[in-house]
């Protein structure tokens, strides 16, 4: 209302252009010519400052960042990176009140050419968290993520395209931007190419093979289960959820401990049972995966017969009365019925649990290290790790940082990609109207 | 019409088969680890599937006595206490300004902190661990508390505003009507309606340090402060199975809880799980 009123006033003279200009020259003059004195004078102040104090720092974090120091054991790349991206980030903080300075010089400009008296300081305060509100709040989640993710996260991306690793690593070295070597050598360069190609495909075979495996048990399961012939049914499906309710990484180090080849009980009651010898469950690549996937199955399966419980039993049973008036036998019903539901329930939950899969780095690294090595390959790969895992190995065992970040930046993309798309088709998606 | 019976008989005496072999898998595990513990021995090659003949509650009494166990434990209680606080704190008003208000940026920061959450968090560890010696935080609980709430952000943002979206906005309406500050409102209306996925994020929160090896590993490095899984970790790394059978009491201790957490919430906590995440 007010606003409207306002701009159907007429304007008398310039001021507004002038005190923006003013502004934007240097902070707070604006404010001064528009004779609110208490406002400019802070501005006035926080300008001088910056300039003195903060210019100067900022160009030199810019050119460090640019050159990553000149001296070894005296600039330390790493550092000099990471004050890189800090002083960008403030320096874009200075400049949304640089801008918010213009504005202000605009809009009060406005009031006076109107022939109104400008808002107070107070007022401008009061309206400034008024309308802030929404920042305010949210400013303690968003002050923790940009330091504990974005900061390092854009690091590590930056990492991708320097040559950071074993015989270049700070202090003693001076590390140079390389551009997109790193990812061209990753993917095309003999073994390392080999190896990858031979990583990612295994890797989206396990996140198929786990998601699919953990699906269809926990899926027979609750069907079976659904049937109210079956008696203690609370009981037993207290008794089959104890692999989700037990914490992953206690668990996987005891499937760790039981599949020893030589002492472990599986192979034990293997040989006692059925005469096996010796099955080689983390020595061999065959067996290593077969080993990931049914331990994995074990943790996984619970999570699915839950959630399906869940999904058949809020199938009204209406549906089923009719069909079976329709003259439909079980397997009818459920083709026509169940399954239908609860693949549409269930298909988001699916793409989710392949996004998790993909990167599911505790159950190879804890159950195997993701050996066995396999020969040939580069950078300590073995046989059942997955890109993530090998990651951790490229980073924190063979210090290819370089090509560690190059990796996971491709993982980020495969993954973010694929949740792009499946988030697109929800409905809370949907609703919020994004991405359009 | 008698085949017919039968043969509902025997599917259901097949169906008592398998899940009677399916409850033998899962228990599997948790009976062999707590015979293990029982095993008078020291190694992996000692443990057996049955209770040993001269069971014994010596590792159990030796973790208290010897080792820095009670200390671990209590790490990972404090740990998981204020990373959980910490979390339930930040998400709700993040969550609640992505529900409810409309502001400059909204879209693309829900945008973000999708995007956010994908990338692999073991890529951070490196660029973490800078950032804590530069503030001096290395070796303590706070930092690794910080690192864990800070990163907890996106995914349970999200979670938490699948759940509010689907709180009716009636309520606020009403009470805007009836003078109430938005603080009030928040405090009042948002906070208490939304306790059960509160109670979800909470308890996530509060499990998740008993679970993490990798970063608590980075973080602390001295055996003093060291959480459970760290600790855990060390029993049996260096020659694999040397001291099994200590390692095997302290895991049962160490998930005992969680686990009664877990079954006797269970299905306050899917249920939690998938609104946020489907939603309709």
């Amino acid at each position: 209302m007010q606003t409207q009123i306002n701009s159907r006033l007429e304007m008398k003279g310039n001021r507004r252009y002038i005190a923006a200009v003013l502004s934007a020259i240097f902070m707070g003059i604006g404010q001064l010519y528009n004779r609110q004195w208490l406002k400019g004078i802070l501005f006035l102040f926080f300008y001088i400052l910056v300039m003195l104090n903060s210019i100067p720092y900022f160009l030199e974090s810019f050119h460090n960042l640019r050159t990553l120091g000149q001296t070894p054991m005296q600039d330390h790349s790493l550092f000099l990176m990471i004050y890189g991206i800090i002083s960008i980030l403030l320096f874009l903080i200075v400049l949304a009140i640089y801008l918010l300075n213009i504005r202000d010089a605009y809009q009060n400009g406005r009031l006076l050419d109107q022939g109104q008296r400008p808002r107070g300081f107070y007022t401008a305060l009061k309206n400034l968290i008024e309308g802030g509100y929404p920042y305010i709040i949210l400013s303690p989640g968003l002050i923790a993520i940009t330091v504990i993710s974005i900061l390092p996260m854009v690091f590590s991306m930056l990492i991708a395209f320097t040559n950071y690793d074993l015989y270049h690593s700070p202090p003693k070295h001076i590390l140079n931007w390389v551009g997109i070597q790193n990812f061209y050598r990753v993917l095309t360069m003999g073994s390392w190419s080999r190896t990858f190609r031979n990583i990612f495909s295994w890797t989206v075979i396990w996140a198929f093979l786990s998601t699919l495996t953990t699906f269809g048990l926990g899926g027979f399961i609750a069907i079976l289960l659904n049937n109210p012939q079956i008696k203690f049914r609370k009981i037993i499906r207290t008794i089959l959820i104890l692999p989700w309710a037990i914490p992953g990484f206690v668990s996987i180090l005891i499937w760790r401990g039981m599949l020893n080849t030589n002492f472990g009980v599986i192979n034990r009651y293997l040989a006692e049972i059925f005469n096996l010898n010796n099955i080689p469950w983390l020595h061999e690549v065959f067996w290593a995966r077969t080993a990931v996937v049914l331990v994995n199955l074990w943790l996984g399966y619970p999570y699915f017969m839950i959630l399906i419980t869940g999904i058949l039993q809020s199938i009204p049973d209406e549906l089923y009365e009719a069909a079976t008036v329709d003259g439909a036998n079980s397997w009818q019903k459920f083709r026509a019925i169940t399954l239908p539901l609860l693949l549409f329930a269930i298909t988001p939950l699916l793409i989710m649990t392949l996004a998790y899969n993909f990167n599911n780095f505790n159950i190879i690294y804890l159950l195997n290290d993701g050996g066995p090595a396999v020969f040939g390959w580069q950078g300590g790969a073995g046989g059942t790790d997955i890109l993530i895992s090998w990651v951790w190995k490229l980073t924190f065992e063979k210090l290819k940082y370089n090509y560690a970040s190059a990796i996971s930046i491709i993982i980020f993309i495969i993954i973010s990609g694929f949740s792009i798309y499946n988030f697109r088709r929800t409905k809370s998606f949907q609703q919020e109207e994004m991405l359009k | 019409m008698i085949s017919s019976r039968w043969r509902s008989k025997l599917n259901l005496v097949f169906t008592y088969i398998f899940i009677i072999f399916m409850m033998m898998v899962a228990l599997f595990p948790v009976v062999w680890i707590f015979a293990s513990s029982l095993n008078p021995g020291d190694s992996l090659f000692t443990s057996s599937l049955f209770i040993p003949e001269k069971a014994t509650w010596r590792h159990y009494i030796r973790l208290f006595r010897e080792t820095d166990f009670p200390v671990w434990y209590w790490n990972s209680i404090k740990v998981g206490a204020f990373t959980s606080s910490l979390t339930v704190l930040l998400v709700s008003f993040t969550a609640y300004s992505f529900s409810r208000l409309n502001f400059l940026g909204r879209k693309q920061g829900l945008m973000g902190l999708l995007v956010l959450q994908m990338f692999p968090g073991i890529m951070n560890m490196v660029a973490l661990y800078v950032l804590l010696n530069l503030v001096g935080l290395l070796d303590t609980h706070l930092g690794l508390v910080l690192i864990y709430a800070g990163g907890a952000i996106p995914y349970n943002s999200w979670l938490m505003k699948g759940y509010l979206d689907t709180i009716p906005r009636s309520l606020e309406e009403a009470a805007i009507i009836d003078g109430a500050s938005r603080w009030k409102i928040f405090w009042r209306i948002i906070m208490p309606l939304s306790r059960s996925i509160i109670s979800v994020i909470a308890i996530f929160n509060f499990v998740a340090p008993f679970g993490d090896y990798l970063f608590a590993r980075l973080v602390l490095t001295s055996p003093k402060n060291w959480t459970m899984a760290v600790g855990l970790y060390d029993f049996i790394s260096g020659q694999f199975g040397r001291h099994f059978t200590q390692f095997a009491a302290g895991a049962l201790l160490a998930a005992l809880p969680i686990t009664i957490i877990y079954l006797s919430l269970q299905s306050l906590l899917i249920g939690g799980l998938t609104k946020g995440a489907t939603k309709g």
